[in-house]
């Protein structure tokens, strides 16, 4: 069974607390049991507590397809990016190298990349992905364009990413801001931004110190 | 006597902790459970829904449960991973007796035995000593049911008066300024009032790491509009996406709310027919932060007059609110007035009693609502009573069959009672579910009491870091191992659900304590064959009083998903939202809607005092502690689940760059904290995110990377916590 078309997942980063539910639900999945496929850092740690999760984007025309020499990775008709196939992999890492996302993982173990395919195993059979469904404040989120309209009404959802002169498409939104009226995200150009998350810098250290640091 | 052994590497090398990691069935693909058990996490005071998967007696892995309403399914790490603490390979499974010989310090000895001698020491004790040398410390992860009969056993069985609970770490503050102001002791809102909101307050809560799925509510009404104020040193998460942030000076919480106050009055932002109707003292009140004016406040909070002017003023002119706050505001020797201070602005306002205008603590353990609420508090009997209370007195005595001159005066708090023990006062102690010696503040003393207790007997789980002193250890049961009721941070009581036996030879918790007293020949009381059974006695208990639970039954709680007492009658559906128009209570009976005779919430006086220990040239900085949203409280649980440890191994040191240059230290260099009370080494977290004046550490680890070696004992005079979120350090860093 394909997954519900009704239901689609947007990534909310602006939501995100970095408290890695999403992270430890990850791996309790039964197709990867004991690895997480999710990637959630800080974005600078020194000056913001922003963080970020990384799923895969499950891209139209996903790069890291294109780039498999053996053909190992397959998109489903739902448009769902697998790992790769196992007797195909040759572990070659170009996946891994290509992916403007850096979603893929090689688990050298197996010799085997391994990715998020978005819970095929639950999606499949109507349920919401593991991430989507614990993430404490819904920075993941899987319903339908009706719910996420009706809970976020300040963003809108994207699905189009610039990397230098790569356009890339996705099943997967991101939720900007509403006020951005972008179509796409350059990713590429929002590398070079500062952080400009609010940060406490009062001058209230003066004075301080002045004895007991001579010590 | 109870001390350490000397061979600490024997002992953590049986009892650990040692991380797990899912292994075996666990681990294996397309195993199908032998059922789902629909029950709540075991952490916070959220008390999320969760379904365990069982498999042969074993908590295999979790599923969502998506049609609870509080969390709908969302869980934060530590809900994912705690099925692995089960099948644990610390897990206590006989019962230990303590041996100088043995390479752990302990032996293994038939339970029976074990109870045997707990009933020898205790009758030995209390006869040369008199029964109040014998001690009982609790804990609010406890159901409900537990919590009810350790009040009992205390006072019925032991005949003491020395019993108190680890809520004295967390929710008394709170407590005690609700019941100044509304005469109850509640969270007044069930969450979907947050939702309704405009303007959301939060003073002292790091609300995305200790009540994560509240992130959710609190965001959600941002945005459907809401501006969200938040009030904390630290910018934590739920502070980042904040619409104003005020970074305030440790301590100085009264200040901000009488400053507040003091706006409302000068700029009308008052609802002058509910506080004429409603309360009674705004007048003196009134009169008292007229001197807190917004020049005066901002010198005191370290906060900008420009953001205190604008909180002001989207407080004042909201239509709807929600204030909430936590431990931030509350784990000081002024907790009380800073919580008093908080209820000031929203009494003012009007805006509580009807959909989005609220006010609660957020509540910290599992069960710290209904832990508090019915007997296991040193001044405490069931339904919330006064034990100095005659009448109260009367009828619990009643309820238990014994005359009410039977029944032990009000105890002392947690800490007091160590300083007892360090008196000699109390001789003996029975723990269960409290880890003081990682806990409380200034823990080197708490260390040295256990030393001179004469016996000392832990019922536990894990071998945790106070019961590593234990005299005589019984293993007792985890949260999956029994059922019972837990009221959670709503006011909503949920059952938690039994999945599984205790491995072993270890037991449900009431068993182990009605086997002890029967092993002291004081059965009668103590012959519950169930939590159910003990349950309806506790409905009888709490029936008339504040928290009464008399209408609730398990049944009922399956039906609604959960019921919010009061709930006074078996046709009635519960409270969701106190105070409302036209509610009826057993004290105002009819003349109003708060908790007192006259139906009228108070106003009171919040007088701001300084921290009790400031800063000085020789300790300039302000050290404050909490948590992290990887571990829980003293540990003992999440210190032992593998993925969680590897999430935030070690305490780190949070600091300012601009404190971090004055002092030459980088990012992950290690630096000395030391306070009048000890000194920690460790790394140093160089992030603009805190405050330059403040340092912050949690507090989850014991020994060495404790930071409540440093940490003051001074208490809140009311509520007797512990001042955790403010004491004086100096820092330097360490050389090589």
């Amino acid at each position: 069974m394909p997954v519900p078309e009704q239901n689609e997942f947007f990534i909310d980063p602006n939501r995100c607390i970095g408290c890695q539910a999403c992270v430890q639900a990850c791996s309790e999945c039964e197709t990867h049991k004991g690895f997480s496929m999710i990637q959630l850092d800080y974005v600078d740690r020194a000056h913001s507590v922003q963080t970020a999760p990384v799923i895969c984007m499950h891209c139209d025309s996903p790069t890291c397809a294109e780039v498999c020499p053996a053909d190992a990775i397959k998109k489903t008709g739902d448009g769902v990016v697998q790992t790769a196939r196992k007797p195909r992999c040759i572990a070659c890492n170009n996946c891994v190298l290509a992916c403007p996302f850096g979603v893929p993982k090689m688990k050298t173990d197996f010799k085997l990349m391994m990715k998020c395919d978005m819970c095929y195993d639950r999606t499949s059979e109507g349920l919401k992905p593991m991430c989507a469904t614990v993430c404490p404040s819904q920075a993941l989120f899987f319903g339908t364009r009706g719910e996420i309209e009706a809970l976020r009404p300040r963003s809108v959802p994207i699905s189009q990413f610039q990397f230098g002169e790569q356009r890339i498409s996705t099943k997967v939104k991101i939720m900007l801001p509403r006020t951005g009226k972008a179509e796409y995200l350059d990713v590429t150009e929002a590398m070079d931004e500062k952080v400009t998350g609010k940060s406490i810098s009062l001058n209230i250290l003066d004075g301080m110190y002045s004895e007991a640091g001579a010590e | 006597m109870a001390t350490l052994t000397d061979n600490t590497a024997g002992l953590l090398a049986q009892f650990g902790p040692h991380p797990a990691y899912a292994s075996g069935t666990r681990l294996e693909t397309g195993v199908e459970p032998d059922r789902l058990v629909k029950t709540h996490c075991c952490f916070c005071g959220q008390q999320c829904g969760i379904q365990l998967k069982v498999k042969d007696n074993q908590v295999i892995g979790f599923e969502p449960w998506e049609d609870f309403p509080f969390n709908r399914g969302m869980l934060c790490p530590k809900g994912v991973k705690r099925y692995l603490q089960g099948s644990h390979p610390d897990r206590l499974l006989r019962a230990l007796e303590r041996d100088t010989q043995s390479v752990s310090g302990f032996r293994a000895i038939p339970y029976d035995q074990a109870i045997a001698r707990v009933a020898t020491e205790i009758q030995a004790i209390q006869t040369q000593h008199g029964n109040d040398s014998f001690g009982v410390l609790t804990g609010a992860s406890l159901t409900t049911e537990k919590a009810y009969l350790m009040g009992k056993f205390a006072r019925m069985c032991l005949k003491t008066q020395n019993i108190d609970y680890n809520g004295r770490l967390c929710m008394v503050s709170a407590a005690a300024a609700n019941k100044k102001a509304f005469g109850i002791d509640r969270a007044a809102n069930p969450w979907s009032d947050i939702l309704k909101a405009k303007v959301v307050w939060i003073s002292g809560a790091n609300v995305a790491e200790c009540a994560p799925i509240t992130t959710n509510y609190v965001w959600q009404a941002r945005e459907y509009g809401a501006k969200v104020i938040v009030v904390d040193p630290r910018i934590t998460p739920i502070a980042r996406t904040c619409d104003l942030f005020l970074p305030i000076k440790p301590g100085r919480d009264i200040a901000l709310f009488n400053g507040i106050l003091h706006l409302m009055i000068e700029n009308d932002w008052l609802d002058h027919q509910f506080i004429e109707q409603h309360t009674v003292g705004f007048a003196n009140v009134a009169e008292h932060v007229r001197e807190w004016t917004p020049q005066k406040t901002a010198v005191v909070t370290g906060i900008a007059e420009k953001s205190i002017r604008q909180a002001a003023e989207w407080w004042g002119e909201a239509e709807t609110s929600f204030l909430l706050h936590a431990r931030g505001i509350e784990h000081h020797t002024h907790g009380v007035q800073n919580c008093l201070g908080a209820i000031n602005m929203v009494l003012a306002s009007g805006r509580i009693g009807r959909e989005g205008c609220g006010y609660a603590t957020i509540t910290g353990q599992g069960n710290g609502q209904g832990g508090r609420e019915h007997g296991q508090k040193c001044d405490q009997l069931p339904g919330a009573r006064d034990i100095s209370n005659p009448e109260h007195r009367e009828y619990i005595a009643g309820v238990w069959g014994i005359s009410p001159d039977d029944l032990p005066q009000a105890g002392v708090d947690a800490y007091e009672m160590f300083r007892r023990i360090d008196r000699g006062e109390i001789r003996g102690l029975l723990t269960i579910c409290f880890n003081p010696k990682v806990s409380l503040p200034d823990n080197s003393f708490v260390t040295r009491c256990l030393d001179k207790l004469d016996f000392y007997v832990a019922i536990d789980f894990f071998l945790n870091e106070t019961a590593q002193h234990a005299d005589v250890v019984l293993p007792g049961s985890l949260h999956e191992e029994d059922e019972g009721v837990v009221t959670q941070i709503e006011g909503r009581v949920i059952k938690i659900n039994k999945a599984i036996d205790p491995p072993g030879e270890a037991k449900q918790d009431w068993r182990i304590i009605q086997d002890i007293a029967r092993a002291l020949g004081r059965e009668r009381g103590f012959t519950f064959n169930s939590p159910g059974e003990i349950f309806s006695e506790l409905r009888q208990a709490s029936k008339g009083g504040i928290a009464d639970y008399s209408g609730i039954t398990y049944e009922k709680i399956e039906q609604q998903g959960g019921v919010f007492w009061p709930c006074p009658a078996d046709d009635h559906p519960g409270t969701p939202r106190l105070f409302e128009p036209d509610s009826w209570n057993p004290i105002a009976r009819g003349t109003g809607r708060f908790y007192f005779p006259d139906g009228k919430a108070r106003f009171n006086v919040a007088p701001y005092t300084p921290p009790a220990e400031d800063t000085d040239a020789e300790y300039p900085l302000m050290l404050t502690t909490g948590r992290v949203v990887s571990q829980f409280l003293s540990g003992t649980q999440t210190r032992r689940i593998g993925p969680l440890v590897d999430q935030y191994p070690e305490p780190l040191v949070e600091m300012h760059p601009q404190l971090a240059a004055r002092l030459g230290v980088s990012n992950g260099e290690m630096v000395r904290v030391k306070s009048r009370r000890g000194d920690i080494t460790l790394p140093a977290m160089v992030v603009t995110s805190i405050r330059p004046d403040t340092v912050f550490v949690p507090y989850h680890w014991p020994g060495r990377k404790s930071i409540n070696q440093l940490t003051i004992s001074a208490q809140d005079p009311i509520s007797k916590i512990p001042e955790y979120k403010v004491c004086a350090v100096r820092i330097e860093k360490t050389q090589g």
